[in-house]
């Protein structure tokens, strides 16, 4: 039998989440975020939180709940533009903010999976992002050019959201809800993955598994799932 | 003059046989809409797709299938869909080829800003930091004057900085420009009605003109 790595509630997966840990935040947008596991935090009143997501969702959904109440202290984020609380407290201090280039959130995610402590981007060299960076000069493709030494994360969780993932952790993504999910998976000292649809092992094709079940420690059913759109764009028939 | 439609028909030309673009947010993904018949090229969304297609028919959007713009959109047939740090890699590794984007200034040496305000707005970089340092091809979509009627297009930016010497054509409601390689806005073409005299006014940056500069044919 595989390792079973399931938990039977958002409450019991992220009972050890504490005041003042960091916790990378799946999710783009409002598209693929762990809707379960972000209300667990509001009820659970965790507060000090640094939160990495390459957003910071609206007011009033996603990890805009958790500014609502004041549970996050810092934000590591790419893109913050959809949240007008978020600003009001960035702009009046109480909420540090360090925004970073989307590919360097990516791969910082990616590297710390990976076993890789650091690596080279020429993202953000010659800009304030750059500031205070180990920088090298390096010929890629013919071309000389400036790099700027990004370090993998280390954070204490990972919450993740997946479409379907089987007992032993693994796990599939469904279209852009995928986004920084299996990346942010691989990147936790504790990944937790909250699932629309918990199956057994054999129910998912390993062929098509997205992220394998060792980078998994627990895994739940989601439920009420409210998916918000944030910007319904249509075209007439 | 060119209207917002006008500059993304202007750009959809820049567009050729066999590339992948990736179309930033505003004036830019209107060029989806004026790219040729019979020209094969494939949409790259940071958020992790090739081949995105155009809205869904109301009734058939998805929560799970949205652009980098957070906008609800369809796949082509011979889509793909990735994760964020694969998508950043074929942008890094100069795959996709062309990246269209908007900019609050560029520099006559092809510096842009387009992050941040300080003290006024910060929404972030989003991808736009990694896309201008990696990308061969950058074509800017924007006003020629901000809103307070002063040039975008500068001896060198004011605003914090999102690229350093990147920026390669620019198309405003003016006209096509080409930054050159030793400093300067080479005129290429002049919109519908301009003179060279108009936008000679409204270019704080060194615009080079040389010759005869024809009137664009959209």
């Amino acid at each position: 039998m595989p390792i079973n790595k399931v938990v039977y509630s958002a409450e019991e997966a992220l009972a050890d989440i504490r005041d003042n840990m960091t916790l990378l935040v799946g999710g783009f947008g409002l598209c693929g975020i762990p809707e379960n596991c972000i209300s667990e935090l509001v009820r659970k009143g965790t507060k000090g939180l640094t939160c990495i997501s390459n957003n910071a969702g609206v007011d009033d959904f996603g990890l805009g709940l958790l500014l609502q109440k004041k549970q996050i202290r810092k934000m590591i984020s790419s893109y913050v533009g959809e949240n007008a609380e978020f600003e009001r407290q960035m702009l009046s201090g109480e909420l540090e903010v360090e925004l970073i280039p989307q590919g360097t959130l990516a791969t910082r995610c990616m590297m710390a999976g990976y076993g890789i402590p650091a690596f080279y981007t020429p993202a953000g060299y010659g800009t304030e992002v750059g500031e205070g960076k180990e920088s090298r000069r390096f010929t890629y493709k013919g071309q000389e050019k400036d790099y700027l030494m990004e370090y993998a994360f280390d954070a204490d969780f990972a919450l993740v959201k997946a479409w379907k993932g089987d007992t032993a952790g693994n796990v599939i993504y469904r279209q852009t809800a995928r986004n920084f999910n299996p990346l942010m998976a691989m990147a936790g000292k504790i990944t937790i993955v909250e699932v629309e649809e918990l199956v057994q092992p054999g129910e998912l094709d390993p062929n098509q598994v997205h992220t394998p079940g060792i980078y998994v420690d627990r895994i739940f059913q989601g439920t009420h799932y409210e998916k918000r759109i944030e910007q319904r764009t249509v075209r007439s028939k | 003059m060119l209207d917002k439609t006008g500059i993304a028909k202007r750009i959809a030309r820049e567009v050729k046989d066999g590339m992948y673009v990736n179309l930033g947010i505003g004036i830019p993904t209107l060029v989806a809409n004026y790219i040729p018949e019979g020209i094969n090229v494939e949409l790259q969304s940071e958020n992790g797709i090739l081949g995105m297609g155009p809205f869904p028919f109301e009734g058939e959007e998805d929560a799970d299938m949205i652009n980098a713009g957070k906008q609800t959109v369809t796949l082509l047939p011979g889509a793909s869909i990735f994760d964020s740090a694969m998508s950043f890699g074929m942008i890094r590794s100069q795959r996709v080829h062309l990246t269209i984007l908007g900019a609050m200034e560029v520099s006559e040496n092809g510096d842009i800003a387009n992050w941040k305000i300080p003290g006024k707005m910060v929404k972030g970089m989003g991808g736009a930091m990694d896309l201008v340092a990696s990308a061969r091809n950058i074509i800017v979509a924007m006003q020629h004057v901000n809103k307070a009627g002063e040039s975008k297009l500068l001896p060198s930016c004011t605003l914090p900085l999102t690229g350093v010497k990147c920026v390669k054509k620019i198309v405003t409601e003016l006209g096509v420009f080409d930054v050159m390689e030793g400093g300067g806005f080479r005129l290429l073409e002049r919109a519908p009605g301009v003179s060279v005299e108009q936008i000679r006014n409204s270019t704080a940056g060194k615009l080079i003109v040389e010759g005869e500069i024809p009137e664009m044919v959209l």
